[in-house]
């Protein structure tokens, strides 16, 4: 599986370290709360609602260089729209993935 | 060109505004995590261009862009290619990034909303000027007397009269007797203000006190009306 990297951020700061890590600050406060409310409203069976939140958690995904995994999350979202979990657990890993990586910066 | 960014995701508005200080003419005034902060913001202020996000809950980015009278120039931000059709129907937007917003792709976005601009600061520019020719046209007067050309303001007059080969116009200051016609003074006038009630007379009909069956009152003057010029006069009177 592949695994995510701060490519894209590298990139975007042109060596800027301050900028860096305040967007890591940002996304390692913004990212679980965004997991955790689509793992709730998963749960809770609102799949519409899941749908939003695996959404917004596309950005992430390719932000940190999840080409691949972003795909899986596009497909899973326009599952969920149709009421359809296929995929969950290919997602599941993905967020996985990232809550690690997040642990280890 | 001030600038404000509207998304949802704290970690898209951060980079939105990381790669806004690429541009030294781009000053990033506001953040906002949905649009509605954002309608009160430019219910108070004005800003040149808006980088929106179109995906946000409650309120969307199109949503949005149907509440301004006089949008900006504004630049999406989307993880959604497929809203790119849309876009089109908004003349206000400029460009359409994809998230990631790649740093290449945003410079070209920001050169064409810059490029934007400088063409509507040029036609409000162009506008302005000719509007205010128009003004200085419109609002005076000038008349030859003893080979001076003097300027009158015109909705200072209350009163043109003829007299022989002249015409007195009074105002509010000063009355002044020119060697020329009504009928030539009439072309000069605005005809939503200036109302000829009778074949010696010109009145400004913002300025009437009063008018009884045969005549008005102007100031101090009474004014006789002839009867085919009355009901052109009662015409022009908000009538209750």
């Amino acid at each position: 599986m592949e695994q995510p990297n701060l490519s894209y951020i590298n990139t975007l700061s042109g060596g800027d370290k301050a900028f860096e890590t305040k967007l890591i600050g940002i996304i390692k406060q913004e990212y679980p709360e965004e997991r955790d409310v689509y793992f709730k409203n998963f749960k809770a069976k609102n799949y519409k609602l899941a749908a939003e939140n695996v959404h917004k958690l596309k950005h992430k995904i390719n932000i940190l260089g999840l080409n691949e995994s972003y795909k899986v999350a596009e497909k899973y979202e326009h599952n969920l729209i149709d009421n359809i979990t296929e995929g969950k657990d290919d997602f599941a890993n993905i967020l996985q993935a990232i809550t690690n990586f997040l642990n280890g910066l | 060109m001030n600038c404000i960014i509207i998304d949802d995701e704290q970690t898209a508005r951060a980079i939105i505004a990381q790669l806004c200080t690429n541009f030294s003419s781009l000053n990033v005034v506001e953040e906002f995590p949905n649009a509605i902060q954002a309608i009160k913001y430019l219910n108070q202020n004005t800003v040149d261009l808006i980088f929106l996000d179109i995906h946000m809950p409650d309120f969307t980015g199109f949503d949005f862009i149907q509440t301004l009278k006089n949008p900006p120039n504004i630049i999406l931000t989307t993880s959604d290619p497929k809203f790119a059709i849309e876009a089109f129907e908004y003349n206000c937007i400029v460009d359409y990034l994809v998230k990631p917003v790649e740093i290449q792709r945003f410079n070209k976005a920001v050169l064409k909303a810059q490029a934007r601009q400088k063409q509507v600061d040029k036609q409000d520019k162009l506008i302005s000027e000719t509007e205010k020719e128009e003004r200085i046209s419109e609002k005076d007067l000038y008349v030859n007397i003893d080979r001076r050309l003097i300027k009158i303001d015109m909705p200072s007059i209350y009163l043109i009269e003829a007299k022989g080969d002249y015409i007195n116009i009074k105002t509010e200051n000063k009355n002044y007797t020119v060697h020329s016609t009504l009928k030539k003074i009439e072309e000069k006038l605005p005809t939503d203000t200036f109302l000829k009630v009778h074949r010696s007379y010109v009145i400004n009909v913002k300025k009437i006190i009063d008018i009884e069956d045969n005549s008005v009152l102007i100031k101090k003057d009474v004014i006789p009306v002839s009867r085919s010029n009355r009901p052109e006069l009662m015409k022009r009177l908000n009538l209750l």
